[in-house]
């Protein structure tokens, strides 16, 4: 386990190496970061006082190393458009984020894992056809629309919940269930589709034949085996939301980083567009490495060979 | 309580499928003692493997059972519900499987494994129950077996995951082992070596054991009586002496033709088959199901079912319309 944990943790640094590389040079591939900088109206020695005040004469894998280094200590520039530290910037916002990601993965679980295990044990039963009917319908409805109904319905109609903002828990409710949902199909699916399969193997014969009860069959025998792909889907579907709930926060007004990340791409604010990016790569590395982990916990045979 | 650990009476397995009702197992009759080996022979689609299955109620959900008389250790076990079947499965009868490889749960250790099912059935604490999946798989022959214990399937052979299998069987001590084909996937000398331990342990803790198998060679090896199954029925029964020294049915005598004898076969010359193919056992069948590939089937044998019977009353049954003395000039043998 300790050899397996160190080779993934190596891998990901990599990786993360890799996405930092590809994030710095963003910047230069869009456009050259004086001009966007100094301003449409700037004049030709404005630019080249930018340019050398902030090192962009510099050789670039110099100023990758510079760059990399002062990321390492948290430091990520300065947004153009809020004149502060970028890292402070995401930082605030984080936090809403990851609340919403947070309440919106354990939301998708918990609605899809048991209703993906009752619909593999009755086949074509009652409930394998309301699972199959909700998640077609989580699939296919886009999330604003989903949104908004939510608003007419719970915060218009009804005035049950507050329809934007961030102040209390009650304003991530709908945005909860939004986003949460949006993510439950597939982990539904992946889960009746893994229990199936299981259910069907050899060793669960064996374990009937042992005259375990059915219960230990199904969540001792049968759900651990069947959850391993469940494990994966589900971290990169948390590193989503985590990156890309965009619409979602546009729509409820949650200023979080996806939100963020809307407003700085409109905004032109490349400093803070490259550290989002750099920020939510993380988010999958970290993501992907605990997964990994959890996969062997569950499997012996990926950590011992 | 009587010698007799099983006894059964009249099982039919359907099972439907799009094309109409598939008879898999039709009208079987078995029974197996304390102390003896009963081998079910036959080829792959024959039956053997659900009749199996039907015995410990593990059959498909879209498979049926009917079954006039099940009774196990003299008791009867018919009317059993689910939960009362859980308690004699791995307790009074277990089961041993065809696939060694993948029989086993890849996620839990061999001890989990054993300790769980022994815990399930006796009243064991974990320490207790630990040391005894010990000492059993001490007595199917696994060294190290303390170290074993804490392994994971993956990092035994099949040959040892095979023993394994065989310990956690034994483990609750049952009247009745039920084997199915479980040496098939293992190379022949391990072969070799799981059916001795099979036997010996057999004798040791004196059960009656059910082996299943294509292998007319295992029947030569392991076999007190043998029953050999035809498209879903019992063609022939007997002592495994009378089975192979005087094979009635037109069918086992086509079996033991397939089979080389040394000191008899003669080298270069072709060694027996049987032609043609099993009937489709989908929808009704009327007669014999052997009629289209016996060199002796008339259309009598066609017009009404036959009967398992034994005229002589020597413990050999056969289903042919054929006399014993007609079989024994044989067109086929």
């Amino acid at each position: 386990m300790l050899y397996y944990t160190l080779k993934r943790l190596g891998l990901a640094g990599l990786v993360a190496l890799t996405v930092s590389f590809i994030s710095f040079g963003l910047l230069y591939i869009s456009s050259d970061p004086a001009i966007a900088m100094a301003g449409e109206t700037a004049s030709d020695a404005d630019i080249e006082a930018i340019r050398q005040l902030y090192g962009f004469d510099r050789p670039i894998l110099v100023q990758y190393f510079d760059w990399l280094q002062r990321a390492m200590s948290g430091d990520l520039g300065k947004s153009y458009y809020f004149r502060t530290d970028v890292s402070a910037l995401i930082a605030e916002r984080l936090s809403t984020t990851m609340t919403l990601g947070v309440s919106a993965i354990t939301f998708a679980i918990v609605l899809s894992v048991p209703l993906g295990v009752a619909a593999a044990i009755r086949p074509n039963s009652v409930i394998d056809r309301i699972a199959l009917f909700l998640s077609v319908m989580g699939q296919a409805l886009p999330s604003f629309w989903f949104a908004l109904m939510l608003i007419v319905f719970l915060s218009v109609t009804f005035r049950l919940l507050p329809t934007s903002g961030s102040d209390t828990w009650q304003h991530f409710i709908m945005p909860t269930i939004v986003l949460g949902y949006y993510a439950a199909p597939a982990i539904m699916r992946l889960t009746r589709t893994g229990m199936l399969e299981v259910l069907s193997t050899d060793y669960i014969r064996t374990a009937r034949a042992k005259g375990l009860r059915p219960r230990v069959v199904l969540f001792k025998h049968a759900l651990r085996n069947a959850v391993i792909p469940v494990v994966s889907l589900t971290a990169v579907q948390f590193g989503f939301m985590l990156g890309g709930s965009i619409v979602v926060e546009t729509i409820f007004a949650l200023h979080g980083a996806g939100f963020l990340a809307w407003e700085s791409i409109t905004r032109n604010d490349l400093p803070t567009v490259q550290g989002l990016i750099l920020v939510f790569s993380l988010f999958y590395i970290v993501l992907t490495f605990f997964a990994d982990l959890l996969n062997a916990w569950l499997d012996p045979r990926i950590r011992i060979n | 309580m009587s010698d007799r650990v099983l006894h059964v009476e009249n099982l039919t397995v359907d099972i439907p499928l799009a094309t109409g009702i598939l008879h898999a197992v039709d009208g079987v009759n078995l029974h197996v003692d304390r102390g003896e080996t009963l081998c079910i022979v036959g080829e792959s689609g024959c039956g053997k493997s659900l009749t199996s299955l039907a015995l410990m109620d593990l059959l498909p959900t879209k498979a049926t059972r009917k079954i006039k008389k099940l009774e196990l250790g003299g008791e009867s076990i018919l009317g059993y519900s689910e939960r009362e079947m859980s308690d004699v499965r791995g307790n009074k009868m277990g089961m041993i499987f065809q696939e060694p490889m993948t029989s086993l749960n890849p996620a839990f250790t061999i001890g989990n494994q054993m300790i769980e099912t022994l815990r399930r059935h006796r009243n064991l604490s974990n320490d207790a129950a630990s040391e005894l999946a010990k000492r059993m798989l001490e007595k199917v022959g696994i060294t190290a077996a303390g170290q074993r214990l804490g392994q994971y399937p993956h990092q035994l052979s099949g040959g040892l995951r095979q023993r394994v299998m065989i310990a956690m069987t034994l483990l609750c001590e049952p009247e009745l082992i039920i084997a199915d084909e479980p040496t098939t996937a293992l190379d022949v000398t391990i072969q070799a070596q799981i059916l001795l331990l099979l036997k010996e342990l057999q004798s040791e803790f004196d059960m009656g054991l059910v082996l299943i198998t294509h292998d007319l060679g295992v029947v030569a090896r392991i076999a007190t009586r043998v029953a050999v199954m035809y498209a879903g029925q019992i063609v022939e029964e007997g002592t495994a002496k009378q089975i192979f020294e005087n094979p009635l049915h037109p069918y086992t005598r086509g079996l033991m033709r397939c089979i080389p004898v040394p000191g008899k076969t003669k080298r270069g010359t072709p060694l027996g088959s049987i032609p043609g193919m099993v009937p489709s056992l989908i929808g009704d069948f009327t007669g014999c199901r052997f009629a289209d590939r016996c060199e002796l089937a008339g259309d009598v044998c066609r017009q009404s079912d036959v009967p398992l019977r034994d005229p002589n009353g020597k413990t050999q049954a056969y289903r042919c319309i054929h006399s014993i003395e007609m079989l024994a000039k044989g067109g086929v043998a």
